[in-house]
């Protein structure tokens, strides 16, 4: 025979909780919460570190005496150009392989999703054997129109595209493959052609997904590293990017290193802020 | 008269999708309203679907004004958006982004008017069906029976040759229903061309439509004016939806075996062979032992098995041979103390009994 159970003790509020809520216990096992903290601390002690060690005071003149606003500038442009670029060929891209069929889909769909779990600096290399002055079409880029791409902001933009893409592909296709078809089955009987039907129901009903991608394909650009110091280089106010600048700055002046870091930093939360409703919510989400 | 100058929808065709088949042939002339009445998963949204080209006939053909718009011999197929057909869903499926306005203006837009000129009809289906202030609201922000107009406008508004309703009325409560109804009622006999609704709902069939098909598993069952339907329904489903009984049998002369046990005397029309037999609930009547009947009137024992209050009175699910659905008042029921297990006798007229074959319940054959 077991022994008889023990009861514990039940707190006011905690009654009123499990009441609300109909759940059960919701204190943590010891088992599960130890590697939890220590995961949280991980993630959390590095970044607070660098907002405590930022030399606050010199900021300004730190800043403004390195090369951190030509960088911050190409980073900006750079990759909301790619981002552009994503949208304008990636959307297309996200409505074949979410809306039609034919034999090798499948094979596609990896392919282009491949730069997502692909070493950047793979990409990088990829670029350069297809594009470089001596790669398979960037020689005849040469030869024919007198046109170099490596190591320009081309380059920058091109190594950004490749990375940041698929991200915008994948969001984008799981939006347009979990949308309601109804409303584009309305839009035919109102008389609506393929590409109408596209432009003005598909679209806008992805809206929310068509910004959350966007916004996450610019966010990895921002951030690309690999891939953009092998195709492109680092050229100060030329190719040199935020991440790359951070990188060159750790070495020289550690300061501006993590004053540059910091800016990326608060742009990855506004980033975050932005997307709350898409990824904050946990499972609940969508 | 050929085939390619009948005026209205001529479908003479099968779809299949998947286990199921459509086998349906059926006509509908402009300023015909066609109540397609039938059961879940009979094939009604999918014959919609077919006529609207949002999935192709597998055999047969649709014509539309004498244009074929699918022809599975053939191969022709017009697309959809081609098809001058208004199709109102049963879940509207009003674009939620777009402001009503701009939902009723989207078939002429898309039909290539201009901005203005796909506003101005707009504005004048809108204003046909009372719209107006709602004109900048968004779909989200209208009641049910505002949505459903709104749907209808949109439909309209692109000018169709034809016009399919898929259970116009379902997605309301029953408050709304009946106000809708009487509206879209009017609405649908100011529209020139013909007109297909589908429902399971029979009132919304009797009422709105001008002749009935009856749908079930794929095929038309039965065919004919809601009159005809309402009195001599041709299988147990629609005899049920219009609450009668209904017993198969064999006829002759003044007397019908029934087929699941019992038999009946009937008006002599001379009638041989298989027949059905329509009785209505309220034309039998229930005592407590056997009453004295003339020949003309039929008599016989059964076990109640269950009792329903329907509002005014009392429906009883009665076993015997045969079987019955018998309404009476709640004061009988109480005045003869009537409860589940008690042993009554039905007794009806022999001249309440509708008898008729199987091939008079229905134009069957399509043959008009």
């Amino acid at each position: 025979m077991s022994p008889p159970a023990a009861p514990s003790k039940l707190s006011r509020r905690e009654r009123k909780r499990r009441a609300m809520s109909g759940g059960g216990s919701r204190s943590v096992p010891a088992p599960l919460l130890a590697p939890a903290l220590v995961a949280t601390a991980f993630l959390v002690v590095p970044l607070a570190g660098l907002v405590l060690r930022a030399p606050w005071g010199d900021a300004w003149s730190i800043l403004h005496g390195s090369d951190a606003a030509q960088a911050l500038q190409l980073s900006l442009w750079t990759s909301t150009v790619a981002t552009a670029i994503s949208l304008l060929v990636g959307v297309p891209l996200a409505w074949v392989l979410a809306r039609t069929d034919f034999p090798g889909l499948r094979l596609l769909r990896a392919l282009v999703t491949l730069p997502l779990v692909l070493p950047p600096v793979v990409g990088g290399v990829a670029l350069l054997l297809a594009f470089g002055r001596n790669g398979f079409l960037g020689r005849y880029l040469d030869q024919w129109f007198g046109i170099t791409i490596p190591f320009s902001p081309t380059a920058v933009i091109m190594a950004e595209t490749f990375v940041a893409m698929p991200f915008l592909v994948v969001t984008v296709e799981g939006a347009l493959r979990s949308a309601d078809r109804g409303f584009e089955e309305a839009a035919a009987t109102l008389g609506a052609q393929r590409m109408t039907v596209f432009r003005r129901v598909t679209v806008p009903l992805v809206a929310p997904s068509l910004g959350a991608g966007a916004v996450l394909c610019w966010a990895r650009a921002l951030g690309e590293f690999g891939a953009t110091i092998t195709f492109a280089g680092s050229f100060p106010g030329r190719t040199q990017t935020m991440p790359i600048a951070v990188y060159y700055a750790l070495e020289t002046d550690p300061d501006a290193a993590i004053l540059l870091s910091l800016v990326l930093l608060l742009v990855s939360v506004v980033v975050l802020v932005t997307l709350r409703d898409k990824w904050l919510r946990g499972g609940t989400a969508q | 008269m050929t085939p390619s100058t009948v005026p209205g929808l001529v479908a003479d065709a099968e779809v299949t999708r998947g286990d199921f088949s459509l086998r349906v042939a059926l006509t509908a002339a402009p300023g015909e309203v066609v109540g397609v009445l039938g059961p879940n998963a009979a094939g009604k949204s999918t014959l919609l679907s077919a006529i609207a080209g949002l999935t192709p006939v597998s055999a047969g053909h649709i014509l539309l004004d004498g244009q074929v718009v699918d022809d599975a011999n053939s191969g022709t197929f017009l697309e959809a958006a081609q098809r001058p057909v208004g199709f109102v869903f049963q879940d509207y499926r009003l674009f939620p982004h777009l402001s009503v306005v701009d939902n009723v203006a989207f078939s002429p837009r898309a039909r290539g008017h201009g901005r203005a000129a796909a506003r101005t009809a707009a504005d004048h289906w809108l204003t046909r069906l009372g719209l107006t202030e709602f004109s900048h609201r968004r779909p989200a922000d209208l009641s049910g029976g505002q949505a459903q107009r709104v749907a209808l406008a949109r439909a309209l508004a692109g000018n169709p040759a034809l016009l399919l309703l898929d259970e116009p009325l379902s997605a309301l409560d029953a408050r709304t229903r009946l106000d809708v109804q009487t509206e879209l009622k009017r609405h649908l006999s100011d529209f020139a061309g013909p007109c297909l609704l589908v429902t399971h709902d029979p009132l919304e069939a009797l009422v709105l439509a001008d002749r009935l098909l009856v749908l079930e598993h794929g095929q038309i069952v039965q065919e004919g004016t809601p009159a005809q339907v309402a009195r001599r329904p041709a299988t147990e489903y629609v005899a049920k939806l219009v609450g009668l009984n209904l017993y198969a049998g064999t006829a002759d002369g003044a007397h019908v075996t029934l087929t699941g046990g019992g038999h009946f005397v009937v008006p002599d029309h001379h009638q041989r062979g298989e027949v059905l037999v329509a009785l209505r609930p309220s034309a039998v009547v229930v005592s407590p032992h056997r009453p004295d009947v003339s020949s003309a009137r039929n008599a016989w024992p059964a076990t109640i098995a269950g009792l329903t209050l329907l509002t005014d009175r009392v429906r009883l699910d009665l076993r015997g041979h045969p079987s019955a659905l018998v309404d009476v008042t709640p004061a009988a029921v109480a005045e003869l103390g009537l409860g589940a297990g008690d042993q009554v006798w039905l007794s009806t007229k022999a001249t309440e009994l509708e008898v008729y074959s199987h091939a008079d319940s229905a134009d069957q054959g399509m043959g008009h």
